[in-house]
């Protein structure tokens, strides 16, 4: 057969009224290995997941083509059916059973219900071969590192007679070694006529491996790129991720900042699990009084990681390093500590770890602070709903009264019950980490309007985010981070998306 | 839609309404049974005995309630029940303690049993529901030790009042009736109405959203009617079971400990999202410790009165109460993921499940069937709330 393998035409995806996906457009050649870069929230997962019928059809505008003939997907299994097989960042292995069971997890080899054991141990074992992982089948997933246990994967996908293979962030929580193994299997299957697309930040092993790269932002694509050609750069690809209009996106400020009011010096925190790996290696910064500090750093690079750790060791192991707030040291070993220490950190993910989604907003609110409002244990629930009341038309919460449960709220608005929960504390720095994923234009401004208050105030505001031209707009200087370390630290009036961008892709090398 | 004016509507209305509506499907059973034993339900005798049967019920319930909202469960209920039986039998009828000092010893040790509990759910880290199925067990057969196969009973007027007595007719009797009782029942109201309007009072000097006066009235009026109701019923009988008072003690200060304090608010907090309870500041190991230490007193005091109520300490007591007390709580609205729930709902499904045993009981339906019935009962009423939150949109 001839002609590309795979043809996304026009695809179009909106999440209630919001763009993610805006004409997508992508082809991809048949036996080759077709990268797909964009910065974060451009819209690459959502691209993912139209194609694999997580979105089934009709939930998204445009036709896909898969080997010439117009493809329908009502769900992954349909997907699946004809060789498109996605290996997502999070992986989906059941750590209890053995490698064989899970590489034939759902596809069973067997006769009327019975397994036939032989033949599953048998052809897990040839399966495993061709992926080069040398184990014995019967092991169980959880005895294997992540790199081995992404090349189970890979075998998963081998056996359902993959044809298409989507590898989204194969990479961000492997070590060097197991990700150089990972890009030559990558390169061996090419070699066996395995169509591969792969998902990644890293622009170095986008560079060795890729055939051809797609660049998508703000839910288009801009270009595509072929890799063997003369000018295919990182420079390029990265200009190409970020060259985005910037006018009047931010409201103004005039920038009045004071004494340091915040210090952390050589901040190191290890992963929870794989103790072993280091997540914030040596970072140390600081923030002053009405200062907004940006820290900017892709996915997995450790922002929200160091962020976590320093509020009360929410994250990681064997965390070590000294914060001073004021030129004095403190300790900040528990969460409560780090509030009464006038430190706030609103989280990235607010369903997961900001908000009581069946609690009203009142109670969301107040619950850093509620001793504030009680006596000897006993909340003046009155002022409480004043309160509320207040940060509800200070932060135009638009939600028909306090009373109104939070987990009801619109994304927006939801963020700004989180950030009014970590003004009432009354904090001197705040931590805001990506402050507005997932939200509106106009609500961003809101928040960009909020954080703008705040530093006026004497506050000093660190904002954590994966959106650059936020981060030029907002911060008065900037760190960039990457695989945990602080690799830059720029005046933002000095910086550039490329700057900075080069700074967040700078590997260890 | 940043109106100035505040919403006239009286907060946490919305959430009421499934009170409301388990509230309705009592009075709905009761005018059932009223009707299906020709009056014979609501007579006085069965009115009071109403009250002594379950009141072991609506205290664990009280207490399972504020376990279930933090996300757990209790297993170990029953079995703490009939060895705090054991131990308040032994006090008083083998060493000769007063009545109080039995009830005290009663409440410590239902105490100490919870500090066990909770230790493992809060510090170590194991689910509830294998530390209380442990001590469902353990404390089962801790009872068989203490009573080694036997029975206590003999147990002195002063301590079995507690559960099967009735407060003195000090005040004589008025046409028949207990005065004490009508004149408790006239207390309660005013002091209801009184609450009601200084409530109302704050509210408007702070000018804070509040009812209408229509609708505090009716609520108001309700609650007026059925006090007098039920304090008429029993002043007829043997006036106020002394249970009744502990009960409503119980109801009031537990309602007041879960809206008002920051323990309750942080009880509601980690039921509702650990991770955001934590990376708020509270410290969730107590609060889950304490939840436990409260659900063994309470489940201590539940001892007392089942053993006060039986005259006797059996190795059998208390069993299946677990079941029953975590019946009520879920027929009362709770959520099975916790983080939902309060002190009157579980009280009132208790009263379901109390209406139900004493309805189908009067109609001489077989144990067998009553056993049935009831489940279904708990699994309609169940089902009934996630039709009705799905219905309205929520998670």
């Amino acid at each position: 057969m001839n002609g590309p393998i795979l043809r996304m035409i026009d695809i179009g995806k909106e999440f209630s009224g919001v763009k993610a996906l805006d004409s997508v457009t992508l082809e991809v050649e048949r036996g080759k290995v077709h990268g797909i870069c964009g910065e974060n929230g451009a819209g690459k997962s959502t691209l993912m997941k139209v194609l694999s019928g997580v979105y089934p059809h009709g939930n998204y505008t445009g036709t896909i083509e898969f080997e010439g003939e117009e493809a329908q997907f009502r769900s992954i299994n349909d997907s699946e059916a004809v060789g498109i097989v996605i290996i997502h960042q999070e992986l989906a292995l059941s750590p209890y059973l053995s490698i064989a069971e899970n590489i034939f997890l759902g596809n069973e080899n067997a006769t009327r219900g019975v397994i036939d054991w032989n033949k599953t141990n048998l052809e897990a074992a040839s399966l495993l071969a061709r992926v080069g992982l040398d184990e014995n089948p019967a092991t169980k997933v959880l005895e294997l590192g992540v790199g081995k246990q992404q090349l189970v994967e890979i075998a998963k996908a081998l056996s359902k007679r993959v044809k298409l293979l989507i590898l989204d962030e194969p990479t961000a929580a492997l070590n060097d070694e197991d990700s150089d193994h990972l890009l030559d299997l990558i390169e061996h299957l090419r070699g066996q006529g395995i169509t591969c697309i792969i998902i990644s930040h890293k622009l170095k092993e986008i560079r060795r491996i890729a055939d051809t790269v797609t660049v998508i932002r703000d839910g288009k694509t801009i270009e595509t790129i072929d890799m063997h050609g003369p000018d295919a750069t990182q420079a390029r690809i990265i200009r190409s991720m970020v060259g985005r209009d910037l006018n009047s996106m931010f409201p103004p400020r005039e920038p009045k900042i004071g004494a340091e009011i915040l210090r952390v010096e050589d901040w190191n925190a290890y992963h929870p699990v794989d103790t072993a790996r280091k997540v914030v290696d040596n970072a140390s910064f600081t923030v002053h009084a009405g200062e907004v500090v940006g820290f900017a750093g892709l996915m997995g690079a450790g922002r929200t990681e160091l962020a976590m750790s320093i509020f009360g060791r929410s994250y990681g192991t064997n965390i070590t390093g000294r914060v001073f707030k004021n030129g004095e040291e403190i300790s900040v070993r528990t969460v409560d500590e780090a509030i009464r220490n006038g430190i706030a950190y609103a989280t990235e993910d607010r369903k997961k770890y900001g908000l009581n989604l069946i609690g009203d907003i009142t109670v969301n609110v107040s619950a850093a602070a509620l001793a504030t409002l009680a006596r000897f244990g006993v909340i003046d629930r009155h002022r409480e709903y004043k309160v509320a009341d207040e940060y509800r038309r200070r932060m135009n919460i638009k939600a028909p009264s306090v009373s109104s449960i939070t987990g009801q709220l619109s994304g927006g608005n939801q963020q700004k019950v989180v950030l009014s929960k970590w003004v009432f504390t009354g904090p001197d720095v705040l931590f805001l980490d990506e402050p507005t994923r997932g939200i509106d234009v106009g609500a961003k401004y809101e928040i960009y309007g909020i954080i703008n208050e705040l530093a006026a105030a004497g506050k000093a505001v660190v904002v954590i985010s994966s959106e650059l031209p936020e981060l030029l707009g907002i911060s008065d200087r900037i760190y960039a981070i990457s695989e945990g370390r602080i690799t830059g630290e720029v005046a933002a009036k000095d910086a550039t998306q490329e700057s900075l961008m080069h700074l967040m892709t700078a590997g260890k090398d | 839609m940043t109106t100035t004016t505040p919403a006239k509507r009286k907060p946490r209305l919305a959430i009421n309404f499934r009170q409301y509506g388990i509230l309705a499907a009592l009075v709905v059973i009761i005018v059932l049974f009223e009707v299906l034993t020709k009056g014979r339900l609501l007579l006085p005798g069965n009115v009071n005995n109403l009250i002594q049967q379950n009141a072991y019920v609506l205290i664990l319930a009280i207490g399972m309630v504020v376990v279930i909202i933090a996300g757990h469960i209790d297993l170990s209920v029953g079995s703490v029940v009939a060895m705090v039986g054991a131990v308040s039998a032994i006090a008083t009828n083998q060493w000769g303690f007063p009545w109080w000092a039995a009830v005290l010893l009663a409440l410590v040790v239902g105490a100490v049993v919870g500090a066990w509990q909770g230790f493992w759910i809060a510090f170590v880290g194991i689910p509830a529901f294998i530390v209380t199925l442990a001590g469902m067990l353990i404390f089962r057969g801790l009872t068989l030790v203490l009573l080694t196969g036997g029975t206590i009973s003999g147990l002195p007027d002063s301590f079995t009042a507690i559960g099967a007595g009735w407060l003195p007719g000090i005040l004589g009797e008025l046409g028949g009736r207990d005065t004490l009782t009508l004149a408790l029942g006239a207390v309660t109201c005013i002091a209801l109405v009184a609450q009601q309007l200084r409530t109302r009072a704050t509210l408007r000097r702070l000018e804070l959203p509040m009812e209408s006066i229509v609708q505090m009235a009716v609520k108001s009026g309700i609650a007026v009617i059925a006090i007098m109701w039920l304090s008429w019923l029993l002043s007829g009988y043997r006036g106020t079971p002394i249970i009744l008072i502990v009960l409503a003690v119980l109801i009031l200060g537990y309602t007041f400990l879960l809206n008002q304090t920051v323990f309750g608010r942080h009880v509601y907090a980690i039921g509702g999202n650990l991770f955001a309870a934590m990376m708020s500041g509270v410290k969730t190991k107590w609060v889950n410790f304490y939840v436990f230490v409260n659900m063994g007193v309470l489940a201590g005091l539940a001892g007392v009165d089942s053993t006060a109520r039986a005259g006797g300490a059996v190795a059998s007591a208390g069993q299946n109460y677990e079941l029953d007390a975590i019946a009520a709580v879920f027929i009362g609205g709770a959520a099975v993921q916790g983080g939902v729930g309060t002190v009157v709902g579980a009280i009132v499904g208790g009263l379901v499940m109390g209406v139900l045993n004493m309805g189908l009981s009067i109609l001489s339906v077989d144990a067998a069937w009553q056993m049935a019935i009831k489940g279904l009962v708990l699994l309609l009423a169940v089902a009934f709330d996630i039709f009705n939150k799905r219905r309205s949109g929520g998670r």
